[in-house]
């Protein structure tokens, strides 16, 4: 684990990661045996989870990992904190890295609070006198002094995280990694991890930085990489490497579908199809935008009797925000020759928090029976707000006050 | 930017040692918790298992009668095996029961086998102050020999540490590995002079006799006997009449130790994944 730049802390080479993922979980003798006797080929796929990736990460960065789910994202961070070892290739780095995927490491329902501090501490480094040191700190931040001495699993979960958050900020590392799944949990405590995330950009610490979440990404990060279907893709500025990861969801924008376009993220029998999703006006919503607007375009590819269409709203998280359809909106569409086109005409307010969103559009019978055409991500959109809130909606809300003498 | 090899090993080692001291600390307040009695437990099993076999062995099958000091004797027998047992049986699963840790974290393996380990070392001690009681009462006379209790108990513990690195590597790939091992433990209990004195075996045959002594488990806790309770106890040196003889059972131990921590190495980097 010898890095030689004087500036590099991380150094990662060339590293390949396959999982062999045997057909049958052959763990007992019988199958085994069974084995043995049947065929000497044991039949096993091999899945390459990354493939020829090298980066470093200089003393004092904030390094962003960006990918989809399953691209090798977990993969490689799994990788960097050496709880995998890379099938080729390898991983260097000084000094002392904090993994922070996972909180609670170790914790135990059984313990009290105050034993769970320790156990948790000491698997994150800390010797018993070094956590006695920051007891108080720890239990004071986690807001929890009356119940240290309580079972753990008379807490609520909201206390855990509370606690594990507080163990875990404490970590004295050169590097630290963390996922940003860790900032979930309520508002208070998102507002606490961003905090923290901030405090570790002010004081200059090497972080590598993993997450879904672009403008956290632009906040935060220096530099970035890029996973995409276990290649790095592209590294560079935080921004740009930003910009390019919500293209991979932008790429799709706009197209008519004039071939057979077949994929996972859309599927139906096609009776009648989708052939355009335009979004009307800019793609880029500010705080004063009023709306999205979009036309949906299909066209019916055989004699249809009656046809539901909708939409929806979906984040960046893969939640579907909003939408409807012309059932719920007791609008008929009836009567299809082949051949014919309907273009449908949808507007949603803004209430979209800051991020990128996709819209996806259906075309069904009614109570969503035989999908004629679901399509996913037929088109994106992007919102930019001054405020960064952390809610699934964020609609104009107005306050006042009144005050009496 | 290269820290030299001598800070780097110590660092590492003091994580070991961080990580130990808590997880063995851990252990043993989670293993009586909730029960009324709770450590008392580690005094009364053994303490009970002992009247039973002492009603059965000593009081109806008259085993042990020309054997001097032979219900302490039978006693130091048991907690000695208990305590292989211990290591061995809670060692194999260890690995495997740690399993969320290891998913989530890096961190020295062996760690968790030898944690395991030190709360039946643990449980052992208390055990011996038992016995010691025991032998006050019994009148059993001290020597010098005595001296030789922590080496043939450090012995025994390399023994079965090995067969629980070895033994909990196999078991995150093969999970019946366990069941496997409970069945030569119970052949190992009778093969191991535990609960019989080495008269009875010496009437069927010397070499039956010899051939089971060359069991670390039997050698160890025969040679606890007699260094212990009284040096009229057979020992695998007494009977052959050779000293040397007993460099078998000791190097029987330290080579399943070696093989057992080799093998350990070799396979935890990869725990993470298949566990």
């Amino acid at each position: 684990m010898v890095v030689n730049d004087n500036d590099t802390v991380l150094r990662v080479k060339n590293i390949y990661k396959d999982f062999h993922l045997p057909h049958e979980q052959s763990k007992s003798l019988k199958s085994i045996l069974l084995h043995l006797f049947t065929s000497k080929n044991k039949e096993v796929d091999l899945q390459h989870a990354l493939s020829n990736v090298s980066f470093e990460v200089k003393k004092g960065e904030f390094f962003g990992i960006l990918g989809r789910n399953g691209s090798g994202k977990s993969t490689l961070l799994k990788l960097l904190a050496e709880i995998y070892q890379p099938t080729k290739g390898s991983v260097e780095h000084t000094g002392k890295l904090v993994p922070f995927i996972e909180l609670g490491v170790g914790f135990n329902p059984e313990l009290t609070g105050r034993e769970n501090v320790y156990l948790n501490g000491a698997l994150l480094g800390f010797s018993e006198k070094e956590v006695d040191e920051k007891y108080e700190d720890i239990v004071k931040f986690a807001e929890l002094e009356d119940f240290m001495d309580q079972k753990l699993k008379n807490y609520s979960s909201g206390m855990q995280v509370r606690l594990a958050f507080s163990v875990a900020t404490r970590a004295e590392a050169d590097i630290l990694l963390v996922d940003e799944v860790l900032a979930v949990g309520d508002a208070d405590f998102q507002r606490k991890c961003y905090d923290f995330f901030r405090s570790l950009k002010k004081n200059n610490k090497t972080v590598i930085f993993v997450s879904h979440d672009m403008s956290a990404v632009r906040e935060f990060c220096d530099r970035a990489i890029l996973i995409e279907a276990s290649k790095l893709v592209s590294e560079g500025a935080a921004d740009k490497i930003a910009t390019e990861y919500s293209r991979l969801f932008l790429d799709v924008d706009d197209v008519t579908n004039g071939g057979e376009a077949q994929t996972n993220e859309r599927w139906g029998d096609r009776r009648i199809s989708f052939t355009k999703v335009k979004i009307k006006g800019s793609k880029n919503l500010t705080d004063s935008s009023a709306s999205v607007r979009f036309s949906a375009e299909f066209k019916a590819n055989k004699d249809v009797d009656s046809i539901v269409t909708g939409s929806s709203i979906m984040n960046s998280a893969g939640e579907e925000i909003c939408g409807t359809n012309t059932e719920h909106q007791r609008i008929k569409i009836e009567k299809l020759q082949k051949g014919q086109t309907v273009t449908m005409h949808w507007e949603y307010p803004n209430i979209f928090p800051d991020g990128e969103y996709q819209i996806n559009v259906s075309l069904h019978g009614s109570n969503s029976e035989q999908m004629a055409d679901w399509w996913e991500g037929a088109a994106r959109f992007r919102v930019r707000r001054e405020e960064k809130a952390p809610f699934i909606v964020q609609p104009n809300i107005k306050l006042s006050v009144e005050r009496e003498n | 930017m290269v820290p030299s090899m001598w800070s780097k090993y110590r660092d590492k080692y003091r994580y070991s040692l961080i990580l130990l001291r808590e997880l063995v600390i851990t252990e043993f307040k989670l293993r009586y918790q909730g029960s009324l009695l709770g450590y008392l437990w580690s005094l009364l099993r053994p303490l009970f298992l002992f009247v039973i076999l002492y009603v059965v062995f000593v009081y109806f099958l008259k085993v042990g009668h020309d054997v001097p000091h032979w219900p302490v004797a039978m006693l130091l027998g048991i907690v000695l095996w208990n305590f292989f047992a211990e290591v061995t049986n809670v060692g194999i699963t260890s690995i495997v029961n740690r399993g969320d840790v290891i998913r989530k974290i890096n961190f020295p393996k062996y760690v968790i086998v030898l944690a395991s380990s030190m709360s039946a070392l643990i449980n052992l001690l208390i055990n011996l102050v038992v016995i010691i009681i025991f032998m006050i009462i019994d009148h059993v006379s001290l020597s010098w020999t005595i001296l030789l209790a922590p080496l043939l108990i450090a012995e025994l513990l390399l023994f079965a540490l090995g067969i629980a690195f070895f033994l909990s590597a196999v078991f995150v790939k093969l999970r019946d590995v366990n069941y496997i091992w409970e069945i030569i433990m119970q052949g190992l209990f009778y093969g191991s002079i535990v609960i019989y004195p080495v008269t009875m075996v010496l009437e069927r045959g010397k070499n039956i006799a010899e051939f089971l002594l060359l069991n670390p488990v039997a050698q160890t806790i025969q040679d606890l006997r007699y260094s212990l309770i009284s040096h009229s106890m057979p020992t695998l040196a007494s009977i052959s009449g050779k000293l040397w003889l007993t460099i078998i059972p000791i190097g029987i131990a330290l080579i399943v130790f070696v093989f057992g921590a080799r093998y350990f190495k070799k396979h935890s980097p990869f725990f993470a994944e298949e566990v």
